[in-house]
């Protein structure tokens, strides 16, 4: 056995998948940051994103194994993300009240009201496209895991 | 300090919550109690300003991103909501002080900060849901706190995996109220374009009489409905509270239904108060005090039957809802109030009774039932005092808030329906004596099966649980502040029907 893992080592050991997979990985999230980041402009924003670029890692979860796939983000990093999404998301807001506006009212945060419109709007999509994506991965790493420990067990 | 003032209706939902986030980030169980405990109490200092502020206002209106309300999501504090917010913030004030011994007995350590953040997560959710003015930002909280308190419940897991089962059934009924809720509102989003609550109640008049609104309504509230668990809906409750980890039953009796019994009073007063006189809402009127009596007898009667002491004060919750709910929906102004002042007392009552039976089960490291508690009160003398005094406020003897609630309650039935609704109303509290006479035989009368385990007073915890004993007989002499502010609530839901 190549891994511990002890996951489909057929799909594992395939060439065309494997080459695929690692041919498509960045593509996917290169799609992930544009759709990302003209969330404010036409269809897409932080959930849309951060589900696509979830979707590369987990892709790559399941070409690799699931070790591979912790090697590559580990858990705890991957939690720390997705706390630092939300996190961001917050401290945008409470930017803004420090600066004597209400909640996540971004006029404030540029020099015009647009630009502070525009500048809020792709801080607190960022924050939400990385809980999404991390949250994404952890869901998928949790079913994954779960698997996992039994048969190990 | 001026900026936290001008701040404060959306600082009390936004400091648990972003503080949840750096609580799951600590790895350390203590640390991460520290953090909840002074977070709750900075909640509650917030809520303690907002009700200060309150005193000189009628309404503190609060605009998200500075958009004008109908467009924007307002924040809205005005007599009502204060209510609900400080008793939200300061019974988890005293349920987190109390929380860390049980937590560190029944959940393994490493998840004990993932345990607080979603702790704090309910808490945030529950303060949003009584703030926010906005119908669809009230889903969104709901959606907040109900999801974090399955995931509480299912903490339990470590103890009984029952737990399990009894987080899927909250989470599977939970989500289907929550759907109701959110048809309902799309329903009135269809026809009004507005979803701000006090413009929904300015345009709903206006479409004359209209099946979509009633539609709308029902959902609404049948949505809402099964969140308060009242009577037929309340099948998850039970073995919601009876599973969680000790000290999430304490938080969730003691404010989770609140929050969506005022939201209840939100809905059918606030929104729908303008149009009580084009539709018949007589017949729901009545129906809902059915409804209330059904629970008040149901409740009483499964806790009379009932052997596992966590379920059984469940059961009673059950029938402490229909008392609340039948006193809001006499529709009169001083049975709004006594609707409101027992959510005040049922809170205190709850959280002292679940407290202390926690308490006393503590050593024993299983579920307790009732008779494995046999004779556990003499060897806990100052946890099973504070369960006398909470358990007569429970069952409304003079000198305790239970009974501040029962006569403001039974004198507007009276007023409103006449002698026959207050002859239920005083048998359904005589019915509970038999619940708490069992409980308390049992636990005082009954010899000693557990002499052989070492079971003493746990010391950490008499701060919390004498305080909440406290306030129960001082709101009982003096019940001045919750009868006032009772009052004023009520007649300030109360307008959009007189209008």
């Amino acid at each position: 056995m190549k891994n511990n893992d002890n996951e489909n080592l057929e799909t594992q050991e395939n060439p065309i998948l494997r080459i695929s997979a690692k041919i498509l990985f960045t593509p996917i999230i290169l799609f992930g940051l544009y759709v990302q980041f003209h969330g404010d402009f036409g269809p897409g924003g932080g959930f849309q994103a951060g589900v696509i670029i979830a979707s590369a890692f987990i892709l790559y979860s399941l070409i690799f194994g699931l070790r591979k796939g912790h090697e590559l983000l580990p858990p705890k990093f991957n939690f720390f993300l997705l706390v630092m999404g939300a996190f961001i998301y917050g401290f945008v807001g409470l930017t803004t009240v420090l600066m004597g506006e209400p909640y996540l009212s971004y006029n404030v945060l540029g020099s015009t009201k647009q630009s502070g419109q525009h500048i809020g709007i792709l801080l607190v999509e960022f924050g939400v496209g990385l809980t999404v994506s991390n949250v994404m991965i952890a869901l998928f790493n949790a079913f994954a895991g779960f698997n996992f420990k039994k048969i190990k067990k | 300090m001026d900026i936290i003032l001008k701040n404060l209706p959306i600082l009390v939902v936004i400091t648990p919550l972003m503080m949840s986030l750096v609580v799951a980030l600590s790895s350390n169980y203590i640390t991460s109690w520290i953090i909840s405990c002074l977070t709750t109490f900075v909640t509650f200092c917030f809520s303690l300003g907002l009700f200060f502020e309150l005193q000189n206002v009628n309404l503190i209106s609060y605009h998200l991103g500075n958009w004008i309300p109908p467009f924007g999501i307002e924040y809205v504090i005005d007599k009502v909501s204060i209510i609900p917010i400080l008793i939200i913030s300061s019974i988890s004030f005293i349920a987190t002080i109390f929380s860390i011994k049980f937590m560190m007995n029944e959940i393994s350590l490493n998840l004990i900060p993932k345990t607080y953040c979603l702790w704090l997560l309910a808490i945030a959710g529950l303060m949003g849901l009584v703030t926010t003015a906005d119908v669809f930002n009230l889903f969104v909280f709901l959606e907040i706190s109900s999801l974090s308190s399955v995931a509480l419940v299912a903490m339990g897991n470590k103890m009984d995996k029952k737990a399990l089962t009894a987080a899927y059934n909250y989470l599977i009924i939970g989500a289907i109220g929550a759907t109701f809720y959110v048809i309902g509102v799309g329903l009135l989003y269809s026809i009004t374009g507005t979803l701000n609550m006090s413009d929904l109640a300015d345009k709903l008049p206006m479409l004359g009489i209209n099946k979509v609104v009633i539609a709308g309504f029902g959902f609404m509230i049948a949505g809402i409905m099964i969140k308060a668990a009242i009577f037929p809906l309340h099948i998850w409750l039970p073995s919601a509270y009876a599973f969680a980890p000790s000290s999430v039953s304490v938080l969730l009796a003691a404010t989770a239904t609140k929050a969506s019994i005022y939201i209840i009073a939100r809905i059918s007063y606030t929104i729908f108060g303008g149009t009580f006189e084009l539709y018949a809402i007589d017949d729901l009127r009545f129906f809902i005090i059915l409804l209330s009596i059904l629970a008040m007898f149901a409740g009483t009667i499964m806790a009379i039957y009932e052997k596992d002491i966590k379920r059984l004060l469940a059961h009673s919750s059950v029938a402490q809802i229909g008392y609340i709910l039948l006193g809001i929906s006499l529709a009169t102004s001083s049975g709004v109030a006594s609707g409101f002042i027992h959510l005040v007392n049922h809170a205190l009552i709850k959280g002292g009774l679940f407290m202390s039976v926690v308490a006393m089960g503590y050593y024993l490291q299983k579920r307790v039932t009732i008779y494995s508690l046999s004779g556990i009160g003499k060897k806990m003398p100052i946890t099973f005092f504070s369960f006398i005094i909470c358990g007569l406020s429970l069952a409304g003897l003079p000198l305790t808030a239970g009974f501040i609630s029962k006569l403001y309650l039974v004198k507007a039935a009276y007023d409103s329906e006449g002698v026959w609704l207050c002859f239920l109303i005083l048998l359904s509290s005589a019915l509970s004596l038999i619940y708490l006479w069992k409980m308390i035989e049992a636990l005082w009368f009954n010899p000693d099966d557990n002499k052989d385990k070492k079971v003493k007073e746990i010391p950490e915890i008499y701060i919390p649980l004498v305080l909440i004993a406290f306030l129960n007989i001082y709101f009982g002499i003096d019940a001045t502040i919750v009868t006032e502010s009772s009052f004023s609530a009520a007649e300030s839901l109360l307008k959009g029907i007189n209008q």
